[in-house]
């Protein structure tokens, strides 16, 4: 009996040690609420396609960093000439598409050019409306000349939208993505999820995941269950306001609290009545109470903002006292615009959470100052139609996801019809300016312009909710781009 | 028969004919612009302008209209806007989730129901009647979706006997049929409490008639008049119920499909509506439409086959 103990105690020490010398696992199953369209980022609008291939299948001659940062990546450097036109690209060498043809500059020309085109259905077409001409030098070296000297260029080329594709299979990227990135595509369940597996001919540092999956959860309820039954180990961006405490008190996950580039935003129709007066929109960001709105609407996980800038910038100004919240204020200046009785308006709201709950708080602050909404719920396309393009509404409530596009402000047409020649004129000093310095400057000045003019309520910046499993590493805090990048992933236990 | 079959073909035909013409404008009126919806709030006038040219979506209404008709009516659905894959190919791959789904679902209530169904009649008014027509009450009363999270925190969660949700693919069916195991369960108990319900009140309608008494009379056991007598004329309401229901199950399982993320019909096409991606939505409607009309007619055909003098009737 004794010996069958021993003999069952070394079996169980070799089997303990024996896991112990196995490697740690290599698979990862990440749950993202929307599946993209399609799988080609130079063809589409929609995140859902940037948070599977960005980084992971495709790379562009520049990448954002987690941070937000330019850095390199198939341009290994890169010159810029002293009037800020001619960009020199060293690009890598011996790097492959999945497919196996040959990365050079000739896939530089070929993408950049077809992005270009007039007939092109790239969404993010301004990313390259300063490129004049794009010369192939030899098959390391891109010559891209620019009309006139633009700051975010290397920013630009960064974008998923502007990610290098190949002549031999950029048609078919839509359902077989062709990249040159540290994982290939695998295999597309529709409806379910996306496989892609490591890429053993990677050009950099191999990845530490052998697989991953994304896995498309669109329901709230069912991303929690798929978290706590194991089904699911992460989650970048978990939609569960309610749930989230209970996940918090589980020490199987780690619950990381991140900023996105969202600028949650009021958005008021500065066009028309009686939104076009600047002291009715004084008056409304007076009422504005933000704490209670980020409270209602994210928890009290987003951070207030008091211009269209993320705080994670490095040019960020803090003017959330432009308009400090002060009812008794706001009633008087609303009085002196010629409403003392408040008037009534609609509020159409898209369906996020934070634009539906964050809509009834906002309605109730104003009703304070006599403003009585009609709240008029609305689906994604009836408010990209109605609201977005047509212009028909008086105030909403939206995120701006994209990074940096303050410039948003300087568009004619745009929904919120604002026009103030004072800030087109810093946009376009800004367009031609590459120092770092002066263009945080620039951009000082163009967020204190909106500001003071009370464009549109400023809210606060959206959170991202990243949940994962605590032996995860390698998961972005923050979301500077939309992109799940898994290069950095690797499981520790 | 054959009169009585081809009527009914006509029939299915005109509906469908009517049916497209519904479908179509109902979605032109629909406001949403699909080119804007995929390349999103930065995309330039040009960009939106060859995209809906590259759609197709600056041709007239009625051409459009009849390509579409046209291109059905040799199997040819059109290729989807956002997946740029055929239509008839998307549903393919969805039906291979919805269909068996729907047939468990199906087979599992129609065991239940119908036993507690003759059960329950045949203790009429007794106290076995009212526990199982009670707890068939409560059946009907609870929401699905309510029923199915239960099912996930037990025996996903809590047990760890199934996933949560997800669905492999039929190349591993034991995964598959896990994975389609809770889904058909919570779509089948409200579906068998109504089913039940229905059996029952059919059931003793049937018991109180002059043949099963003379049937009892001659000497026949009880349950050979049960199951062989009175069960087959209860079997014409309880059909029409079963033909709802599969219906129902086919195109109406979009809430379950979402708490376990489920790849099927009902995703497939609230997908579609929300990117505007019309002629996915026309393709199911119109598969919807069909199998509707199609079960009816095997629903017809099962009344004949039940009851014979239905076959000289119609």
């Amino acid at each position: 009996m004794k010996t069958l103990a021993t003999m069952l105690g070394a079996a169980a020490m070799v089997l303990t040690s024996g896991s112990a010398a196995l490697s740690a696992r290599t698979d990862l199953v990440v749950g993202v609420v929307l599946e993209p369209p399609h799988l080609d980022p130079t063809a589409g609008a929609a995140a859902a396609i940037d948070e599977i291939v960005y980084a992971n299948i495709f790379e562009g001659l520049t990448r954002i960093g987690p941070n937000g940062n330019v850095q390199p990546a198939l341009a290994e450097s890169w010159e810029v000439s002293d009037d800020g036109t001619v960009y020199t690209f060293h690009l890598r060498e011996g790097v492959t598409f999945h497919d196996g043809t040959t990365f050079d500059a000739e896939d530089v020309k070929f993408s950049l050019e077809r992005a270009m085109a007039e007939d092109s259905t790239n969404a993010q077409q301004q990313l390259f409306s300063a490129i004049e001409t794009v010369e192939v030098i030899d098959p390391a070296t891109v010559e891209v000349t620019l009309e006139n000297p633009q700051g975010s260029f290397l920013y630009n080329m960064g974008w998923g939208d502007a990610v290098i594709v190949a002549p031999e299979s950029a048609e078919n990227n839509r359902e077989n993505p062709v990249g040159t990135g540290p994982f290939t595509f695998e295999n597309w369940a529709k409806g379910s999820s996306v496989t892609i597996v490591k890429n053993p001919d990677y050009w950099g540092e191999p990845v530490a995941l052998d697989e991953a999956e994304f896995r498309f959860i669109p329901d709230a309820a069912a991303s929690v269950t798929a978290l706590l039954s194991g089904d699911v180990q992460a989650f970048p961006n978990l939609q569960a306001s309610d749930s989230l405490p209970q996940i918090e008190a589980d020490p199987r996950f780690e619950v990381v609290i991140g900023a996105t580039e969202g600028e949650t935003i009021l958005a008021m129709n500065n066009g028309k009545e009686p939104f076009d007066n600047l002291q009715v929109r004084q008056a409304i960001s007076h009422a504005l109470n933000r704490d209670e709105i980020i409270l209602g609407a994210t928890s009290g996980n987003g951070v207030p903002i008091g211009s269209h800038f993320s705080p994670a910038s490095e040019a960020y100004v803090d003017l959330t006292d432009t308009y400090p919240h002060d009812i008794e204020k706001a009633k008087e200046i609303l009085a002196e615009a010629g409403y003392p009785e408040g008037f009534e308006a609609t509020l159409k709201l898209p369906p996020p959470t934070y634009a539906r709950q964050g809509g009834e708080i906002v309605a109730s602050q104003l009703r304070e100052i006599g403003i009585e909404f009609e709240i008029i719920p609305m689906e994604w396309a009836q408010w990209l139609e109605q609201v977005f393009t047509n212009r028909d509404y008086d105030l909403t409530i939206i995120s701006h996801t994209e990074p940096n596009d303050i410039e948003i402000y300087a568009r004619d047409d745009y929904y919120f019809d604002y026009d103030n020649p004072e800030f087109d004129a810093v946009m376009e000093e800004l367009e031609a300016t590459t120092d770092p310095q002066e263009r945080n400057e620039l951009y000082g000045r163009a967020q204190r312009i909106i500001a003071e003019d009370a464009v549109n309520g400023f809210l606060f910046q959206l959170p991202k909710t990243g949940v994962w499993d605590v032996n995860l590493e390698g998961m972005w805090e923050n979301m500077p781009i939309q992109a799940n990048d898994l290069t950095q992933v690797r499981w520790t236990d | 028969m054959t009169t009585f079959l081809l009527k009914r073909l006509a029939i299915g035909l005109v509906t469908l004919l009517v049916a497209s013409i519904v479908v179509f404008g109902v979605l032109e009126v629909l406001p949403g612009d699909p080119a804007r919806i995929m390349l999103g709030m930065n995309a330039s006038p040009e960009a939106l302008q060859s995209l809906r040219a590259l759609m197709g979506l600056d041709q007239p209404l009625v051409t459009r209209y009849l390509n579409w008709l046209g291109g059905m009516a040799v199997g040819d659905f059109g290729a989807s806007i956002t997946y740029s894959s055929p239509v008839i190919d998307l549903i393919g791959e969805r039906l291979a989730v919805s269909l068996p789904l729907a047939m468990i679902a199906l087979l599992l209530s129609t065991l239940i129901a119908i036993p507690v169904g003759v059960f329950a009649a045949s203790r009429r008014g007794g106290v076995a009647d009212t526990i199982t027509m009670g707890t068939a009450q409560v059946g009907v009363a609870i929401p699905n979706f309510w029923f199915a999270l239960l099912l996930v925190y037990v025996f996903a969660v809590g047990l760890q006997l199934v996933p949560a949700g997800g669905f492999p693919s039929w190349n591993e069916p034991w995964a598959a049929m896990k994975a389609l195991i809770l889904p058909a369960v919570s779509l089948a108990l409200p579906q068998a409490a109504i089913l039940a319900r229905v059996t029952r009140s059919a059931m003793v309608e049937v018991m109180g008639e002059d043949y099963i008494r003379t049937a009892r009379a001659k000497g026949l056991p009880r349950k050979r008049v049960l199951w062989r007598h009175a069960l087959r004329n209860a079997l014409i309401p309880v059909l029409t119920i079963l033909g709802l229901q599969f219906a129902f199950l086919l195109a109406g399982t979009i809430i379950i499909e979402n708490v376990f993320y489920l790849p099927g019909l009902g995703r497939l096409i609230f997908q579609a509506i929300s990117q505007r991606d019309l002629i996915v939505v026309e393709g199911v409607v119109m598969l919807l439409v069909a199998s509707v009309v199609l079960i009816n007619l095997v629903v017809d055909i099962c009344y004949a086959v039940v009851d014979p003098r239905l076959r000289v009737r119609r």
